[in-house]
């Protein structure tokens, strides 16, 4: 299993997940700091980067000592020279949720911070162009939070009139 | 007095059309800023303090002298709803910002709303040129939370049909590259080739391109009475092809002219933009999710990862040609050496019983109604789990919350990520070149925008 990197923050909470990714709890502060240390131990690629909104779950399951917030970034970090893959879970409260931008460190990160932006409403401070990438520029609300409904068509069950 | 003032402002609007993307589309050099002016220019920004593409990049020129143009969404040859805005001076492209959204249709937030069982019919309509490994990258997320084995003879025909799946869609990108430089002939050949294996297809699943054929647990089906030889047909027939493809475009001069050295990325650049597949490949870097972090029975069978020089066009046509053959090794393995047994799991929690024990036991309906309505429960717990597709690093996230439906799930799109090096290969050369740039990067837009 992989362990934290010689110049990672100290105090950087760690679980060993499913199938023996480490998994790490950095906070705000750390988070970038910690990415850049795993960067630069041999971490090349950022495989992806998402959002869980956990309004409707909250008993998750975390280390001792991480507050749970509503929202979670998770990043999926690969490295290609120890084939190994590590998973940094950094977490953003309700009212202002905002975490720092990948984009100076790993530049392909910058689609997958739009696309979180877009469907959570997560800012990302120094990202370049954070603006909406799947939903229309001018669409309400952030698609994939838990408070955000479905939307349905109603059923039609008898034949509806035609156009007069 | 009013035609005074038309004069005195900046430059009229009579050109630029309004449309609902605003900020996400590309702006005049004025209004955007440096970060993202670099970025559009394709320069991979500096890590730091390594400047991994410095001063090619006129950042200086003026509005004036440039033009900003729309391709697409409805552009035949940007391969689905992409649109690209592009600043051009003259025929060279300055700047590209690849504009995308325009197919999507929630599908996270569905699977959100579907059980587990439902699920693979969702996740096979996202690529919709390799269904069979979306499926098959959702299933080894789900089963890897349940912590299931799955038999044998399931992982087998998985990696067979998964093999299919890539050649036919290799062979849809040969036919679409085709036309694109002008080739109808490789269009036809490569649809013509694809159609044996949408046959066999249609013979295994029922269905030709949404199969929803792998499922949690197995398979949804035995393979047909007479496999061994439908497929023998089909390696021997398309192995046959690719000499053809071969003669038809690999040594023809015009084909050459507009591949060779176009649209060329380092290693290193390839790298820091995330992209994997046959573009990371034709860098030269060995990164085969079958091979280097093997899952299914890949570390059984032979096969050799291709890999370019060069990183450009050329090298990703001749890894995907190349790519094929391959495919046909380890499908011919595969016949060869197809264990018997169940083709699912007989975990009582995910398979439902026999069709024939519905109709003597009420325990079995009852088993059978309660699957398919309310599905199976999930233990609590998150996975990455990925899968090489025929495009790049598939990879899936799941949550659970011990439900009978997933908490969240996110698809890790390769073709999303992959568009992110086109300003990167696009910038500085001709604006004709961008058309088999785009289609060498091999996006496919149901995946992009999910």
């Amino acid at each position: 299993m992989t362990q934290l990197p010689p110049g990672a923050p100290t105090g950087v909470l760690t679980e060993a997940g499913l199938n023996a990714d480490l998994a790490c709890f950095p906070e705000r502060a750390q988070y970038l700091d910690l990415v850049r240390s795993f960067r630069d131990d041999g971490f090349e690629l950022c495989a992806d980067l998402c959002a869980v909104d956990y309004l409707t779950h909250p008993g998750r399951v975390l280390p001792e000592g991480v507050k749970p917030e509503r929202f979670e970034v998770v990043v999926n970090l690969l490295s290609l020279s120890k084939r190994e893959r590590v998973r940094i879970r950094v977490q953003a409260d309700d009212q202002h949720p905002e975490v720092d931008s990948l984009f100076s460190i790993y530049p392909g990160t910058e689609a997958l911070e739009r696309e979180v932006f877009d469907l959570f409403g997560i800012l990302f401070t120094g990202h370049p162009d954070l603006t909406r990438i799947l939903m229309p520029e001018d669409w309400e609300g952030h698609p994939l939070r838990k408070d955000y409904g479905v939307g349905r068509v109603p059923v039609q069950f008898k034949e509806a009139p035609g156009p007069r | 007095m009013s035609d005074l003032t038309i004069r005195e402002t900046e430059r009229p609007d009579l050109l630029v059309g309004e449309t609902s993307e605003g900020a996400q589309e590309l702006k005049r050099r004025a209004l955007t800023p440096p970060t993202e002016l670099r970025r559009e220019v394709g320069a991979i920004l500096e890590v730091d303090g390594r400047v991994l593409d410095p001063s090619s990049i006129d950042i200086e020129r003026s509005d004036d002298e440039t033009m900003i143009i729309n391709m697409g969404p409805a552009h035949p040859s940007t391969h689905g709803v992409l649109r690209l805005m592009l600043e051009l001076d003259g025929e060279i492209v300055l700047r590209v910002k690849p504009v995308v959204g325009y197919l999507h249709t929630g599908m996270e937030k569905t699977g959100e709303e579907l059980s587990y069982v439902q699920g693979a019919t969702n996740v096979t309509r996202m690529d919709y040129l390799s269904p069979v490994i979306n499926e098959l990258n959702y299933s080894l997320a789900v089963e890897k939370l349940l912590g299931i084995e799955i038999p044998a003879r399931a992982t087998w025909i998985r990696m067979m049909m998964s093999e299919l799946n890539r050649i036919s869609s290799h062979l849809v990108w040969m036919a679409t590259n085709g036309m694109d430089l002008g080739s109808t002939s490789m269009m036809i050949y490569g649809l013509r080739e694809r159609e044996l294996i949408l046959a066999f297809f249609e013979k295994t699943a029922g269905l030709r391109l949404n199969l929803n054929y792998v499922r949690p647990g197995g398979v949804a089906a035995d393979l047909p009475d007479g496999w061994e030889d439908d497929v023998l047909v089909i390696c021997d027939t398309i192995l046959e092809r690719t000499y053809e493809y071969d003669q038809l475009l690999t040594g023809q001069p015009i084909f050459r002219d507009r591949m060779v050295g176009v649209g060329a990325i380092l290693a290193e650049e390839a790298l820091a933009l995330g992209v994997t597949g046959p573009v990371l490949r034709s860098t030269g870097v060995p990164w085969d999710l079958r091979r280097t972090m093997p899952y299914l029975a890949y570390d059984d069978v032979e096969f050799d990862v291709i890999v370019g020089t060069y990183g450009d066009n050329f090298d990703r046509f001749a890894i995907r040609l190349n790519e094929i053959r391959e495919s046909i090794r380890i499908i011919r393995q595969c016949i060869e050496r197809m264990p018997r047994g169940d083709y699912r799991s007989q975990d009582p929690k995910v398979t439902p019983p026999p069709r024939a024990r519905i109709d003597e036991s009420m325990e079995a309906l009852i088993h059978h109604f309660k699957l398919f309505t309310e599905g199976f429960h999930v233990p609590t717990g998150e996975v990455y789990s990925a899968v090489e597709s025929p495009r790049g690093e598939l990879g899936c996230y799941l949550v659970s919350d011990g439900g009978p439906k997933p908490y969240r799930i996110h698809v890790r799109a390769p073709s999303f990520v992959n568009l992110q090096a086109i300003p990167l290969l696009m910038r500085g050369g001709f604006l004709s070149d961008a058309v088999p740039i785009i289609s060498t990067i091999d996006p496919v837009l149901g995946e992009v925008d999910r």
